[in-house]
């Protein structure tokens, strides 16, 4: 989808979003019978670099400095974070993780994150904006991955054609939106049919806290059958020593 | 993957208090052992579990010549190889036994 | 363990997690949350043929730094490069998690993560990102309930990928010459954009672009230390202190901080044009000096305010 059908989509009673610098748009979105709700994001598959995640990051910060709640969508369709020296020596990690860190502040201070993943996000780029809200929603067409199934083989030393077997039988490794959804990243897919009843229905749920549960999705999908579990025995041991 | 076991009955008791120990990495080249002190005072128990497969008879010669060498006596060894060469082994099963022989 | 008197002179570098921990924490107070005994080997590996760890490359626990109770973390770099598996960041996560919910009634005073990491571990490749993001908003958690995590980088895999974002998640940071922090490896960056955009074989300029010097200097570590643990262990006693808590006005420095170094530096490529506009009269010195002698270098301007 392109980033005006999304646009359409999700706010048939219209918008203000509006295409900034180094492919981040912000703005609002009308949504009939709910509040407005403010729109930032990364779009047209643009690699998110030092300048966008600043440019976002400030965005966010705006709005939890304005207090009141409300709720803040993050669309996302970018091919992964810049991959570039210039970016590397700025110290890109700090500014993918203020990024993040402002997203969840902003969960923290009580506004509702919901991600719109409707492309590409891949590996850092997908933590710091994705990965970073309370809820994530995948719409047609939404690709997520961590590392390509060549990259993998490189570094596997396993041919592609084991891979792309191995990963019909496990979400654990592979790219796409179906291991993703299983294994707890991606909250629901949305359908273009029912993307506005979908969209009323988790507008109505806001979470009362703060928790992370993804690894608790990741167990009941049968995608992450580990995590849960272990980080359960860790706290636990911990809780019991003096 | 291959998984085995080497296990010896006539095993000395294995000097110290000390219950648990892990010596080495998993890394190229190099192994991991998991030592702990879980059983009778005459037996003793290597498990190793290597990506290299076919060399279950090497282990084997190793792992006696470590027992013949070393009082190991209630201690369960167990091995991640990271494609060891048999001196390396030697060497981390010798660290790994004397590792128990100190206090705890 | 090795003995404790050697293990405070030693190398950080050439050092193994455990002997990290070890020599870290004052002697013999470390106790181990979910240990080797446990066997908590990684399930996935085995269909790439390759073997686990008994602690799948993480060590989690309880100790005392200085008397002080404090939680701690340690990646084992050469166990798949120190990458983020399932069960490994799963580890991590309870951790963070325990902190929160119990560090403030227990008196932790902080959570150490000693960081040696690639990033995401390829053969469980979604476990392992989602397990860096819930890392980090664990270590939000942790910060909000009044915990400070502290992050020392200096090990032979740095901290890169996702490790690096979870590097800049900590209150502050604790960093040797050794310590490369980055996101994207220099490998992958020449693999995907070609050997003009970086040749990973020319390891100065790998150095001045993500190396412990170049984040200390421009503000993306507070802290240098020479590679020794006793130097990380008392950074890390000094660092605690001086943690900024997890808000809005930290964010908002934060902010200012980064959008100064982009100001004066966007346009750089290489660590010594930095070091040129700064006003430093010898670029290529900074590369060059001892441990010692950078360590009391003064830092960029726009390094100063520390917020993260």
């Amino acid at each position: 989808m392109t980033l005006d059908e999304v646009l359409a989509s999700l706010f048939p009673a219209g918008n203000t979003v509006q295409r900034g610098s180094h492919g981040v748009v912000s703005g609002t979105g009308k949504i009939e019978g709910h509040a407005d709700v403010a729109v930032i994001g990364i779009v047209d598959g643009t690699p998110l670099s030092v300048d966008g995640a600043l440019v976002l990051a400030g965005h966010v910060l705006d709005l939890v400095s304005k207090g009141g709640g409300g709720t803040l969508m993050v669309l996302v369709d970018t091919s992964s974070q810049n991959m570039a020296r210039r970016d590397e020596l700025l110290g890109l990690n700090e500014f993918l993780a203020h990024l993040s860190k402002s997203l969840t502040l902003a969960a923290a201070e009580g506004l509702y994150t919901i991600g719109v993943l409707y492309g590409h996000a891949a590996a850092g780029a997908f933590i710091s904006t994705a990965l970073s809200t309370q809820i994530l929603v995948a719409l047609p067409g939404a690709f997520p991955s961590v590392m390509d199934l060549p990259s993998i083989s490189r570094v596997t030393k396993l041919p592609l054609e084991t891979l792309s077997d191995l990963a019909k039988s496990t979400p654990i490794f592979a790219p796409g939106l179906e291991p993703l959804f299983a294994t707890g990243a991606v909250t629901e897919k949305w359908e273009l049919a029912t993307l506005q009843s979908q969209l009323k229905a988790v507008l109505a749920r806001r979470p009362s806290g703060f928790a992370d549960e993804r690894d608790s999705i990741g167990l009941q999908r049968k995608g992450r059958l580990e995590a849960r579990a272990i980080a359960q025995r860790v706290i636990d041991e911990a809780a019991s020593h003096a | 993957m291959e998984h085995f076991e080497v296990r010896a009955t006539l095993a000395r008791r294995a000097p110290g208090n000390r219950q648990q120990a892990v010596v080495g990495v998993n890394a190229s080249g190099n192994v991991e052992i998991l030592v702990e002190r879980t059983l009778s005072e005459t037996e003793t128990l290597v498990e190793v579990t290597t990506a290299i497969t076919g060399y279950r008879a090497l282990w084997q010669a190793v792992i006696e010549d470590f027992f013949s060498r070393c009082p190991t006596g209630g201690l369960r060894f167990a091995i991640n190889d990271g494609g060891a060469k048999p001196d390396v082994v030697s060497l981390r099963l010798m660290q790994s036994a004397q590792q128990m022989g100190g206090g705890q | 363990m090795s003995n404790l008197i050697d293990l405070v002179n030693h190398d950080y570098y050439e050092a193994s997690a455990r002997d990290r921990i070890a020599g870290i924490l004052d002697p013999g107070s470390f106790h181990e949350f979910l240990g080797a005994e446990n066997r908590t080997i990684s399930p996935h590996l085995a269909q790439f043929n390759l073997t686990g760890a008994f602690d799948d490359g993480l060590i989690v626990g309880a100790g005392r730094l200085e008397g002080q109770p404090v939680y701690v973390a340690a990646q084992e770099g050469r166990f798949m490069g120190g990458a983020f598996g399932e069960i490994h960041g799963a580890k991590l996560v309870g951790l963070l998690r325990a902190a929160a919910a119990n560090g403030a009634r227990k008196g932790i005073k902080a959570v150490l993560l000693l960081l040696d990491t690639g990033g995401v571990r390829l053969q469980e490749a979604n476990a392992g990102e989602l397990s860096i993001s819930e890392a980090v908003h664990g270590i939000v958690e942790a910060r909000l309930a009044g915990v400070p995590v502290i992050a020392l980088v200096g090990g032979r895999s740095g901290a890169f990928g996702g490790g690096g974002i979870v590097t800049a998640f900590c209150s502050r940071i604790i960093v040797s010459d050794h310590g490369r922090i980055g996101v994207s490896g220099p490998e992958v960056i020449e693999t995907n954009k070609g050997v003009e955009e970086f040749d990973a074989k020319d390891k100065g300029l790998v150095w001045r672009v993500t190396g412990g010097r170049t984040r200390a200097m421009m503000g993306g570590a507070d802290c240098f230390v020479r590679d020794r643990i006793k130097d990380f262990r008392a950074a890390a006693i000094a660092q605690i202190g001086a943690a900024a808590p997890f808000t809005l006005a930290t964010l908002v420095a934060e902010q200012k901080r980064l959008a100064a170094r982009l100001q004066s530096y966007g346009d750089c490529r290489d660590a010594p044009e930095i070091w040129r506009i700064a006003g430093i009269a010898d670029p290529a010195s900074i590369a060059e000096v001892s441990e010692e002698a950078f360590a009391s270098l003064p830092r960029l301007k726009e390094a100063a305010h520390d917020a993260r």
